[in-house]
């Protein structure tokens, strides 16, 4: 056994910080530091540009489909250096999503159609699943689709469609069926978004933000040609998406890179005797989150050694979602600790970190609540890793 | 002992409940959260038709002269509504200071319209390096001829863009603590204003030879009753915060009650259950405090009233948090949302924590006067 990356890891390690120091933008790179989303579309889309040029646009896709091959532990790596530089988080929806949805279950004429323009950034996708009377209970979604001719008609509302404001491509679960369990009579459907009908309508959220959407679908006529798979069978394939959305669910790079700025407000901050770092309350504190990382890690690299082996990533994802956003909560709650009264200002912009940090506090507390709440995820422990 | 309140108190605390209710509901307060000033005039003159803003203002200047107890009430209902008036500041903690430091005449001067809701007046007392020290003050004031002369920076004072007074401390040639009144339009003061997380108004005082009139100076050594009006708006800020978390509370269990998945309300998932109960448990500790706290506003000892109110703000802002995080954790993304007012609680609740002191300086604060006996 050996927890160690090998020399090849650590050069393709190496590579990437060159290419970032050299490649990402520096004002983006500031936006990014700072929390600054006023450019979010143009940033997201402008990094994925410069990632597509050298080859990179799509970290985890083989290479028939304009992947770069790469293994699970340079992915890693990549992922691990992006956050680290500051680098906008390539949008998930099409890379992580509906992407590895298509090369699995859709035809090759969707393939060559949506494939390469996921990776070129020339469409941007986002998820049509959470319904309002939906969340938890995903299987009770109520949008409907039904055939007319060749053509499916949608009507029904999603929400929490993050950064959809910007879509022009949305993957849906829509009801075609009904009797039985809820889960059967679900399709998976492409819908674009600029066919007459759809409305988007961003929702202000409590840091002040629009991250998120509700979308309404009124008579919605969708071609039978943007039916994933099998009618009926959606179910098989939104699972199959959970699984992919949750392998690099951990996030340890940003978990890093916030860590690391934890200490640096710590070190700056002046304390009883000493900085917050060498304070002895505030620093155990800091040892103590930076100990739960160390182990997140290894579990991290453990789940991914077997990910590899064993191809599909199975239930232990939901550990890595739940310890992962758990600790990024408390590295964020840290934050504000250590800026004390100083963290309630949230404009005008003081430093690096006031107001970021205080807003990061107040739009992170999704972390648990997303991608399947964290109390969803110990359902899935329970039942699925322990039999219960 | 005892736990009850006087029908006087229970009047009081239904009033102010009553005027929340009907005259501050939250799309009201989302209104006003929205308006350029952030605070509501009308609602102000309103707390003064009531009387709420006579509540701390002695009878001898037309006040109630009430004490700790009514204060903590009417702060209750009144961070059950987040309102975003600054009653803490004006009607608890400014109108102390005048009424425990100012000469008849200025006590006649300044507290009969604070009462109206004419004037709003706050303490601009912290400084970017006050630290731990509350007496730390490196404001000065010179004496000028007829005038005063003041020159100093004072940190996030809550509220100030709404105030036409603010009550300033500076140190006197002679090095004495002392309090100046000080109308925000006189020239050499200079607001930078902030917004907080709890979407209030604040600002970073400049004085700049700002000048005022001899008679500005209110008393003479201003430590004991700065010290004193500091501490009763703290445990009025507790008090806020308490209604606020009780209102949290209570809107999410509401909401588990009614928010169907799986073909069950959420509430009857016993993992949720255990989280409510826990809710429960902390909002019990906080009720706790506040009381502590606004009965050590009585305290004589110095000592023990200071022990005592780091005790409920450290243990009231970890309460805060907790609860705060799992109503917002409770109601899923639409806890997230702006349009209810579940995650205005949430906000409302962290800025207490950080408010008049953090979590962890109280808790320093307590930790140094331990004894092994």
């Amino acid at each position: 056994m050996n927890l160690n990356f090998d020399s090849q890891q650590l050069a393709f390690r190496d590579e990437l910080r060159a290419f970032l120091r050299d490649h990402l933008p520096a004002d983006i790179r500031t936006r990014m530091r700072d929390g600054d989303h006023s450019h979010i579309r143009e940033d997201i889309s402008d990094w994925q540009k410069i990632l597509h040029r050298q080859g990179w646009g799509a970290p985890a896709w083989p290479k028939e489909f304009g992947g770069p091959g790469w293994s699970k532990p340079q992915q890693y790596i990549f992922d691990v250096e992006c956050a680290l530089a500051d680098a906008p988080e390539q949008l998930a929806f099409g890379l992580k999503m509906v992407g590895p949805v298509i090369m699995r279950y859709g035809n090759a004429e969707q393939q060559q159609r949506f494939l390469p323009r996921i990776v070129a950034a020339d469409d941007w996708w986002c998820q049509g699943y959470s319904e309002p009377g939906s969340g938890s209970d995903l299987a009770s979604l109520r949008t409907r689709a039904e055939r007319a001719g060749n053509d499916y008609i949608v009507n029904g509302q999603k929400v929490w469609n993050t950064l959809g404001q910007f879509a022009n491509w949305i993957f849906c679960l829509v009801r075609t069926g009904n009797g039985g369990k809820p889960q059967q009579g679900i399709s998976f459907l492409l819908i674009d978004m600029r066919t007459p009908g759809v409305k988007v309508q961003p929702t202000r959220l409590l840091d002040g933000g629009f991250e998120v959407n509700e979308i309404w679908f009124e008579n919605v006529r969708v071609p039978m040609g943007n039916l994933i798979g099998e009618e009926n069978r959606g179910w098989t394939y939104a699972k199959f998406l959970l699984g992919h959305e949750r392998s690099n669910v951990a996030g340890i790079g940003a978990i890093k890179r916030e860590l690391l700025r934890l200490k640096q407000i710590a070190a700056r901050t002046q304390g009883e005797t000493a900085s917050l770092l060498h304070d002895p309350i505030f620093a155990t504190r800091i040892a103590q989150v930076e100990i739960e990382l160390r182990a997140l890690e290894i579990i991290s690299l453990r789940a991914m050694f077997e990910a590899e082996r064993n191809s599909a990533p199975g239930p232990e994802a939901s550990i890595l979602k739940t310890r992962g956003t758990e600790i990024r909560q408390r590295i964020s709650e840290l934050q504000i600790d250590a800026l004390g009264e100083a963290a309630l200002t949230i404009a005008p912009r003081i430093d690096d970190d006031t107001p970021r940090a205080m807003l990061d506090y107040l739009n992170l507390r999704k972390l648990s609540i997303f991608g399947g709440s964290n109390e969803i995820q110990r359902n899935i422990i329970a039942q699925r890793i322990l039999g219960l | 002992m005892d736990f009850s309140y006087t029908d006087e108190q229970q009047m009081l605390l239904d009033t102010a409940r009553r005027f929340v209710g009907e005259r501050y509901p939250f799309e009201y307060r989302q209104r006003v959260r929205d308006s350029a000033e952030g605070w509501s005039r009308e609602t102000w003159l309103r707390l003064a038709d009531l009387g709420l803003l006579a509540l701390n203002v002695p009878e001898s200047e037309g006040g109630l002269g009430a004490g700790p107890i009514e204060t903590m009430l009417v702060c209750n209902a009144l961070g059950e509504g987040l309102l975003l008036e600054p009653y803490v500041g004006s009607a608890v903690v400014a109108t102390s200071v005048i009424a425990e430091l100012g000469s008849p005449h200025q006590r006649q001067r300044w507290l009969p319209h604070l009462a109206s809701g004419e004037v709003v007046a706050l303490l601009a007392h912290d400084e970017p390096d006050s630290g731990d020290d509350f007496a730390r003050v490196q404001t000065r004031a010179r004496r000028e001829g007829e005038h005063w002369r003041l020159d100093g920076r004072k940190s996030q004072v809550y509220h100030a863009p709404a105030a036409n007074l603010l009550l300033v401390s500076a140190r006197t040639e002679d090095d004495v603590l002392a309090v100046f009144a000080v109308p925000t339009n006189v020239p050499g003061v200079h607001l930078a204003a902030q917004k907080t997380v709890d979407d209030q108004c604040a600002a970073n005082v400049h004085l700049d030879g700002a000048q005022v009139e001899a008679d500005a100076r209110l008393g003479a050594d201003a430590q004991g009753a700065l010290r004193n009006a500091l501490d009763a708006g703290l445990a009025a800020l507790c008090a806020d915060a308490f209604g606020a978390m009780d209102k949290a509370f209570a809107t999410t269990v509401d909401y588990c009650r009614s928010r169907t998945q799986f073909g069950a309300p959420i509430g009857t998932f016993q993992s949720l259950q255990h989280r409510m109960a826990d809710m429960l448990m902390r909002l019990e500790e906080a009720r706790a405090m506040s009381y502590l706290a606004a009965s050590a506003c009585s305290h004589s000892d110095l000592a023990e009233r200071r022990a005592a109110l780091a005790a409920a703000k450290a243990l009231m802002g970890q309460c805060a948090r907790h609860i705060g995080q799992q109503a917002i954790q409770l109601h899923g993304g639409m806890g997230m949302t702006d349009e209810l007012a579940i995650s205005h609680y949430f906000k409302r609740l962290i800025a207490f924590e950080f408010r008049n002191g953090s979590t962890d300086q109280h808790l320093r604060d307590y930790r140094k006067q331990l004894r092994a006996a």
